[in-house]
């Protein structure tokens, strides 16, 4: 049996297919569309942050939910923590490869990275970085983390409306990057412009508007790292990235489209995520005023509210598996090779696990259960230096700003991916 | 009751008193024993209550199986000993148990 067919069956008995199903444009209200017919992996829903509310009926009426014709093909939907935790946690049917998210890789541009493959060659591959971002290695840069976020937020100017995205999170998360692969400082937003090509939906108007747009970009960015490759492979002492994966007995001698794809893999990793937490830290707390008052109230939750934060915000929505044969989940067969999406963004609001979910409550019981950096051994590898940036972020701001204003509505991201924001309207009162 | 000791990494002796069928790292958290942060829940699959048994325990306590020797597998700071503790079930035979506690949980 196909995937198609298992389409067929599911579609099996459905009334008539709504108005909006012929178009698969989904309406924002998720009681407008028949069941079988949800696909909640169309970018206008998250934009418009209607997401949730497909969360919400999906993880009711349908938690292990098939869609038959996504943008991508068809795939399962998984929206309760605790089978989105089994699913992540059983890597040896539900494989990482060939890609993370729904849409396979491009023949054209056949880019591998380790959180695309399954053990061992993932292990190997994750040991040779994971130690620059690990817990020893953040006690020596926490010092420069903390003097770079001051920097920023001195020079921050006052009494105007500017862009909190462009100015403090990407700002940061960047020189961050840029410390951590040894990246020539003056060309460091070259890593912000890698890293937003590499998520970006090739479309009009998007940040690409064709694949070959897509790999050309992504062709300089490799070239970039190769030089840089060259320079430091013979240096034994260099603790950057791009110094380990070039000495590292697993990845000296990967081809260049899989050091491209760990590369992209390292600066996604460190920026759209982290970035996103700090702009959306900020969206939540003057989304809830009395969370920050709680917190001006009481600095000593910042730890707290940096994994609550996290847990709200899940600035990546989803991982995508995909079966490697039959198995059941939930009631349901899923057929070897089927897609499946983990929908950690779902997960982290799931009232079996989270009272009260869709609200920041800063002092949360269990905040560090959330899901965002994903369970098993693909568990985010930057877990604690995301944890830091945001923690050191945050007692900072709170003794230099006693106010800040939000000006206007955050623009959202366009992706199903990345639940991040490319404006935050801020002022800061003199 | 079972009793263990946790040694955290300053050296500090944490003697608590466990529940035969709870697991080491339940009985960590209801004690509030430092270094034990078990983001999870106890299912194996975060490693975030990495535990050192120490020497002379090991063979009782057994070595990583399944899920968690896949998980200690990509873990920078395994080594002999290690085990998440939410994967040892509390027994009356384990009374007297020694596990150390990492400086860090990855």
């Amino acid at each position: 049996m196909t995937t198609a067919d298992v389409g067929d069956t599911q579609a099996q008995g459905a009334p008539d297919a709504p108005p909006g199903f012929a178009e698969r444009v989904m309406p924002l209200d998720p009681y407008q569309v028949e069941l079988e017919a949800i696909d909640v992996a169309q970018p206008h829903l998250f934009q418009a942050r209607q997401q949730y509310a497909y969360f919400e009926r999906l993880r009711k009426e349908a938690p292990v939910h098939y869609s038959p014709s996504g943008e991508f093909g068809p795939y399962w939907s998984i929206t309760r923590y605790e089978d989105i935790q089994y699913v992540d946690t059983h890597h040896h049917v539900f494989s990482s490869e060939p890609a993370i998210v729904l849409q396979d890789p491009q023949e054209e541009l056949p880019m591998e990275m380790f959180i695309a493959m399954d053990p061992p060659k993932h292990d190997r591959q994750r040991k040779e970085v994971s130690p620059v971002v690990g817990p020893r290695n953040l006690a020596v840069l926490q010092h420069t983390i903390r003097e770079r976020v001051c920097n920023i937020l001195d020079s921050l100017p006052r009494n105007e409306t500017f862009n909190w995205v462009d100015l403090v999170s990407i700002e940061l998360t960047t020189q961050m990057l840029a410390t951590l692969f040894d990246f020539p400082f003056e060309d460091r937003r070259k890593l912000t412009w890698w890293s937003d090509v590499a998520t970006a939906r090739v479309e009009p108007g998007g940040l690409c508007e064709t694949d070959e747009e897509r790999r050309e970009i992504l062709r300089e960015c490799l070239t970039y790292f190769m030089g840089l490759w060259e320079q430091r492979k013979d240096n034994e002492d260099g603790n950057d990235l791009i110094s380990m994966l070039a000495r590292g007995e697993s990845t000296r001698d990967m081809p260049p489209m899989e050091f491209l794809g760990n590369l992209i893999l390292l600066i996604v990793g460190g920026n759209d995520t982290t970035r996103n937490s700090i702009s959306g830290g900020l969206v939540a707390l003057d989304e809830f005023p009395d969370e920050m008052a709680k917190l001006r109230a009481n600095p000593e939750l910042i730890p707290n509210m940096v994994s609550e934060i996290i847990r709200w915000q899940t600035p990546l929505a989803y991982m995508r598996r995909r079966a490697n044969q039959d198995t059941t989940l939930g009631g349901h067969t899923i057929r070897e090779g089927d897609k499946v999406a983990m929908w950690y963004a779902s997960g982290n609001r799931d009232p079996e696990i989270f009272a009260d979910a869709d609200r920041l409550l800063i002092d949360r019981d269990n905040a560090r259960r959330h899901m965002s950096f994903g369970f098993g051994v693909h568990r985010c590898m930057g877990n604690r230096l995301a944890e830091m940036q945001l923690r050191i972020l945050w007692e900072e701001i709170l003794p230099r700003f006693p106010k800040i204003e939000i000006m206007g509505d955050p623009v959202r991201v366009r992706s199903t991916f990345v639940q991040g924001y490319t404006e935050l309207p801020v002022r800061l009162p003199a | 009751m079972p009793k263990i000791t946790f040694i955290t990494s300053d050296g500090a002796e944490h003697e608590v008193e466990a529940q035969v069928g709870q697991s080491v790292m339940e009985a960590a958290i209801d004690h509030g024993v430092p270094g034990i942060d078990a983001d999870c829940g106890g299912c194996c699959s975060c490693a975030t209550c990495h535990v050192f048994v120490d020497e002379k325990w090991r063979a009782e306590v057994g070595e990583p199986v399944d899920m968690e020797a896949d998980m200690l597998e990509v873990h920078d700071d395994r080594r002999p000993g290690s085990r998440l503790s939410c994967q040892i079930p509390v027994r009356d035979e384990l009374d007297g148990l020694v596990v150390r506690v990492p400086e860090f949980q990855m």
